[in-house]
This record gives C-alpha cells, sequence and structure tokens, in this order.
C-alpha cells in the first residue's frame, strides 16, 4: 500500500544574486534551510576525519599533493602542450577556449555539428562556471543534467549550493514536491505514488534519466583530473550517470579548466587517495572511469577536449591567490566552514561556494562587482578550511590577500579596514608582541567596550566578543603542555 | 593569434618569474597492509562488503554451482558473457548466455537480466574492482547497463594491496572503471541509496587455489 504523502510547501523560487551580506542575512532566517545544511556538513565532516585518520601518511599524501599541483603550475605551459599532444596522438580533438563565451560557442558549434538537439550531462562546475547549459538553450539544444542532485537542481529552476552535494539545501520533501511537480515537463514523470522516501526519490530519477540515456548521442563532461603524460581523462563519480555519459554516447565532449592537469599517470596515486577520503568520507568512490583519447569500439568514436582558461591565468598571475587553483574540488573546505554552515551556498553568488568559492570567485571574475569585493569577508579567518584541506591551501592567508585588494580600490568603510589589517599582520608576524597584547588585553578588560571603535556601518552590525580571563596560548600552556 | 596561442602567452607571463616550485616529495606509504596474501584477500573482502557488495568465497570446482546459485537467486533469465570468460564458470546455470557484440545497441544491453565479468586487479585496502577491457571483462558498457554485476577475482594474484600498487600495473591507454561497490547516491540528505544508475547489485566472487 502506498504511503500517504506528507504535506509538501510549494517549490519557492530560485534566489537572485546579491552581495554576500544581504544573501547571508536572508539565509540564516530560514531555519528550514539552516537544518538541512547542519545536519549534512556536520555528518559529512565526522565521517571525513574518520576516513583520513585510516591513513597514517595523510600528512606526507597532503604535502605531495600541493607540491606536485604547485610544480605543474609553475610549469603550466609545458605540460598543456604535452597534454594536447598525447590527448592528440590518441585520437581526441583538442580545443582552447580563452573565456566563457569562446568555451560556449566551440561547445555549441561541435553539438549542432553533429545535427543533435538534446545532449546529457555528467556534473561539470566548469560547465556551471560559463553557462553552458544557457548557452545551448539559446541555440535550441536541451542538455539535461543527469547528477541526482543536479537534476534537483535543474528541474527546481535553482542553482547548486554545495560542491559535491548541490542539492543540500532541499530536504526530502521538497525534493518530491520538485519531482511531482516538473518531471513531467521534461520527460517521463513522476508516479503518483511518490513518496518521500530516498530510494523511491532515487528510482523516480532512474526511470526518468535513462530513456535520455539509452538514446543519447551526445554527452558533455568536466574531469577531475588530466594527465599530461598520457592524456588520460578521469572522472570520479558514484551514481553511474558518469559512466553512462562517458560510455554510450557516440560523441563526448568534455570542458575542462587548465588548471585539472598533473604531469604523469603515477601522480594520480596521490589524489585517488586523498580526493575521495576528503569529499564523500569514503575509502574510494563508488565509480572512477579514465579514458585515453577514443578506444576501437569501447566508449564514445569522436572525443572532444576543451581546455578552458577563463580567469585561471589571472589567478595564476598573483603570487599569493595562485594556490586556489591546487583545488581538486572534495568541498571538505565547505563541511568544516561555521559561515557556510550558517549562510548556505547561495549566499556566495557562484558556482564555487564555501571557503574555496570566497578566493577562487573573485580571482576568477575580479573583484569590481559588488558580490564579488564582499566574499573575501565571507569568512571568520578561523582556519578550519585550511587544516582540512587535502592540498593544504592556505585559504586565510589569501582572504586577507583579497582583502587587501578590494580595500585598495577604495569605497566607504575600506580604507580604515586597510590599517587595521596592517597594524594586525605585523603583530602576527611578531608573535612576542601578540603575546603581550594579549595579556594586557585580558589584564584591562573591564575596560574594553562592547563593540569596536569607530563608527559607521561596519562597526554597527559588528559585536566584539567578551575578552577572557587569561589568553588561550597562556591557558593551554598552564593545562595542557 | 589563436586562443591557444593566447592562453599559452597568458600562462607563461603568470608564471615568468615566479620562484621553482619545490621538488615533489613521495615520502607517502606505498602501502598501508602487510605483504600477506590471506590478510590482503581478509582485508578485501571487509572492504568490498562495507561498501554493500555481496561477496563469496569459492575454489575452482565451487565457482560454477555458485554463479548458477546467484544467477538463480535473481531470477536471472539471462546473463551478458564477454569474450575470454572461462566456459567453465558457466557450466551450472541455464541462463541464456548473451555474448558481448559491438553492434549491441544499449536497449538490446538494458533487456539482459545479468553480467559476469573478470577484473584486471582488485585494490584490497579500497575495496576496488579495476577493469581495464581486458580478457573476460568486455567493453565498458556491459557492466553499467544491466542492474546485475557477478565479478571474479583471481586471488592471490589480481589482489593488490594499495592504490599505488594498482597504478604500477595498469595501463593508461585502456579504458578504465575502477568499482568500489555497486552504483550509489546519497544526494537526498546524504541517506546513502544503492542504484540510481549502474548496477544496484554487486556480487564479488573471490576466487582462491
Amino acid at each position: 500500500m502506498p504511503v500517504p504523502p506528507p504535506p509538501t510547501r510549494p517549490v519557492p523560487p530560485p534566489p537572485t544574486p546579491r552581495a554576500f551580506p544581504e544573501a547571508a542575512r536572508d539565509a540564516v532566517r530560514d531555519t528550514t534551510l539552516r537544518a538541512n545544511l547542519r545536519h549534512a556538513t556536520h555528518t559529512i565532516r565526522d565521517k571525513r576525519a574518520r576516513a583520513v585518520a585510516e591513513l597514517e601518511d595523510w600528512q606526507r599524501l597532503r604535502e605531495a599533493g600541493k607540491r606536485i599541483k604547485d610544480h605543474t603550475l609553475r610549469h603550466l605551459d609545458r605540460y598543456l602542450e604535452q597534454l594536447e599532444a598525447a590527448a592528440t596522438a590518441a585520437g581526441a580533438t583538442v580545443h582552447w577556449a580563452a573565456d566563457a563565451d569562446e568555451a560556449n560557442r566551440i561547445v555549441t558549434g561541435l553539438v549542432k555539428a553533429t545535427g543533435e538537439r538534446e545532449v546529457v550531462k555528467v556534473k561539470s562546475m566548469a560547465t556551471q562556471e560559463i553557462g553552458l547549459n544557457e548557452a545551448l538553450a539559446a541555440e535550441g539544444i536541451h542538455a539535461y543534467e543527469t547528477d541526482l542532485a543536479e537534476l534537483i537542481v535543474q528541474l527546481g529552476d535553482d542553482r547548486p549550493s554545495h560542491i559535491l552535494v548541490p542539492a543540500i539545501h532541499r530536504n526530502r520533501a521538497e525534493i518530491r514536491a520538485i519531482f511531482r511537480e516538473r518531471m513531467g515537463r521534461w520527460g517521463r514523470p513522476a508516479p503518483d505514488d511518490l513518496t518521500d522516501e530516498p530510494a523511491d526519490l532515487a528510482e523516480a530519477a532512474r526511470l526518468h534519466l535513462r530513456e535520455k540515456f539509452l538514446r543519447a548521442k551526445v554527452a558533455i563532461s568536466g574531469a577531475n583530473f588530466m594527465v599530461a603524460e598520457t592524456g588520460t581523462l578521469v572522472v570520479l563519480e558514484s551514481e553511474g550517470n558518469g559512466r553512462m555519459c562517458l560510455t554510450l554516447p557516440e560523441t563526448l565532449i568534455s570542458v575542462v579548466g587548465i588548471e585539472k592537469t598533473v604531469p604523469t599517470w603515477r601522480d594520480l596515486e596521490v589524489f585517488l587517495q586523498t580526493l575521495p577520503r576528503s569529499s564523500t568520507a569514503e575509502r574510494m568512490n563508488p565509480y572512477t572511469s579514465m579514458w585515453t583519447g577514443t578506444s576501437d569500439d569501447d566508449g564514445p568514436r569522436t572525443f572532444h577536449l576543451v581546455l578552458l582558461d577563463n580567469g585561471r591565468t589571472d589567478a595564476l598571475a598573483d603570487d599569493i591567490g595562485r594556490q586556489a587553483l591546487r583545488c581538486i574540488r572534495c568541498s571538505a573546505c565547505l563541511n568544516v566552514c561555521p559561515v557556510y554552515e550558517r549562510a548556505g551556498g547561495h549566499a556566495y553568488g557562484s558556482v564555487y561556494p564555501g571557503p574555496i568559492g570566497a578566493i577562487l570567485t573573485p580571482q576568477l571574475r575580479g573583484t569590481t562587482s559588488e558580490i564579488d569585493a564582499s566574499l573575501p569577508y565571507a569568512s571568520s579567518l578561523c582556519g578550519a578550511c585550511y587544516d582540512v584541506c587535502p592540498v593544504a591551501i592556505d585559504i586565510p592567508e589569501v582572504l586577507v590577500h583579497l582583502r587587501e585588494r578590494v580595500a585598495d580600490q577604495g569605497g566607504r568603510g575600506h580604507r580604515a579596514e586597510k590599517a587595521v589589517m596592517r597594524a594586525a599582520s605585523w603583530v602576527m608576524d611578531h608573535p612576542a608582541a601578540l603575546a603581550a597584547g594579549e595579556r594586557a588585553a585580558a589584564r584591562t578588560r573591564a575596560l574594553h567596550p562592547g563593540r569596536p571603535p569607530g563608527a559607521g556601518a561596519w562597526t554597527e552590525s559588528r559585536d566584539l566578543p567578551p575578552l577572557p580571563a587569561q589568553p588561550f596560548r597562556d591557558w593551554w600552556k598552564k593545562n595542557r603542555t | 593569434m589563436s586562443s591557444r596561442d593566447r592562453v599559452l602567452a597568458r600562462v607563461r607571463a603568470a608564471v615568468a618569474g615566479a620562484p621553482e616550485a619545490p621538488a615533489v616529495l613521495r615520502d607517502y606509504l606505498t602501502s598501508h597492509t602487510r605483504d600477506d596474501p590471506a590478510a590482503l584477500l581478509d582485508l578485501l573482502h571487509d572492504n568490498l562488503a562495507d561498501y554493500r557488495a555481496l561477496v563469496h568465497r569459492a575454489d575452482p570446482a565451487g565457482v560454477a554451482p555458485l554463479v548458477a546459485r546467484l544467477l538463480a537467486a535473481r531470477g536471472a533469465k539471462s546473463v551478458l558473457v564477454p569474450a575470454g570468460l572461462p566456459d567453465a564458470w558457466l557450466a551450472d546455470t541455464d541462463c541464456v548466455r548473451v555474448a558481448d557484440r559491438v553492434e549491441a545497441t544499449a536497449a538490446e544491453l538494458d533487456a539482459v537480466d545479468s553480467v559476469i565479468t573478470g577484473c584486471a586487479l582488485a585494490i584490497a585496502e579500497t575495496g576496488t574492482l579495476v577493469l581495464d577491457a581486458g580478457p573476460a571483462q568486455g567493453r565498458r558498457r556491459i557492466t553499467l547497463v544491466p542492474d546485475h554485476h557477478i565479478c571474479v577475482v583471481r586471488a592471490p594474484e589480481q589482489i593488490v594491496a594499495s592504490v599505488p600498487r594498482a597504478m604500477s600495473r595498469l595501463d593508461p591507454r585502456r579504458p578504465l572503471t575502477w568499482l568500489s561497490g555497486p552504483s550509489a547516491t546519497s544526494d537526498i540528505e546524504l541517506d546513502r541509496v544503492e542504484g540510481v544508475h549502474g548496477p544496484r547489485a554487486l556480487e564479488v566472487i573471490l576466487l582462491s587455489g
């Protein structure tokens, strides 16, 4: 007997991008969103800690991953040329796209040349970043997202809010409502007796998408890694929608950021250990596909690789900021971030949310818009993101660096902040001064105001935490060492 | 200027004058497990089961009856068979054998109940099976479309301890599929559900002797 359907709330309209402070203010008032997020981030971060603890050489793998990426970035021109040569020799056609428009033109042209009007897609942040689905739609080509979470996002006219679990902000009742209301418009409708059990919802997605997989002639993917030495592309996933896209169609088009390059086949042994454990907290994700060009009678007969710059070389040119290009998109930094947990991914106004988004997006897009200028401030600088990063990106360092850049642009409130940041960085660089300052502050705490000094918008919205009776470093020394 | 030249010129300008990156260190472990075939077999068994593959053990005489039993238990009427699969493994089943043909459409594969393959190797520490389209494995799609996959691992020769040990034995020019448990999703409130698009049931036969 079918379970009676639970009450549903109507599918909410998609959020509009605004500067982080405004978007976050609304997000923190949405109690459903906060509950969904808190449950999800705490579950993943606890599991991740256990998966990482299984590897006694984790810190060495982390350092190896960091160095492989830094070395690759330092010689990226050479490795990109090697990648192009190896992939071409294996049967791929390699294209170069300087920006989003060019990438969209290339992909749209390739799809049109096949004569097809629909494509299946495996979750790809690069194609979201460039707005490929919209560009294809403008040419009358329908792109179907096939990752379950991406399907939920696409059917809901929504935007992804997490790197790994893009529909993390939706609970099962909302997903059921989206499937019931929207699936029929795109193909096979959801069954009438659909419950909000995850197994039932997954089954509805399976049936809905299967008819698309079995008839698709063209697929579009991203990639987690590209091996320069061999021309091999690698996609890690769980559901099999990736394998469907990478295996069944006749034509495969992969759009990949140039920073996804690693020099050698052997380098993958590092990232295949660190990425699954850091992202889904598994020893290994259920499915990994690796393909080198095209193979006789196995998989797509035509393979196009589109190498995407779109601001990456701007990030590469920044001595401090370029470390963001090491990112392997594991999303561990999102799950530990107290700001992400409360504000949600949409507040970041970009396909890359959370701490990594706060440093990557302003580098890829620049800091001229209000939202991009606000992103380096979307952090408490607590450092938890750096601790969990499997390629040791010092996110707080880049945040402070980008704040300086934004402050240099001028604007209300920024000049005073610049002076404060300068003073703070001098103190942080001089441990004795920091310790002395902390002790002096503790002894005089009764005299401190409850709000930062100064007038205006910046200080009005901020409280100073009460000062402790003793600096933490002193307490630790006395009680724990 | 072509986009290729423009992007490469931007890369060169961006890193011009940057200090050389520190040399890559590979002081991480090549294995986290002691090199004992029996221990590796047990570890593989445990890790496969932990990710909800159904694990069975057999000796050469026991494979055929086990395969027949597993197919019957699923109610399978037909089974996909890649080239190079030992005939003996299917000696006891009366399922219709469907050969892996290049011309077979996705819809034809979808009509088959089960698939049985060997593998290139298995990784004990992660509970992973690696297929490289070699003998007894077939093309990538045959282990994707049917809902039930039986994979036979020969112990000890096909079992390696770790990911680094696996990489050195694999050929990147071959199409590679790594399987760690059946298809799964955690996209709905992080509840793990087996299935979605790949086979919902993965059964592994650890074959020793």
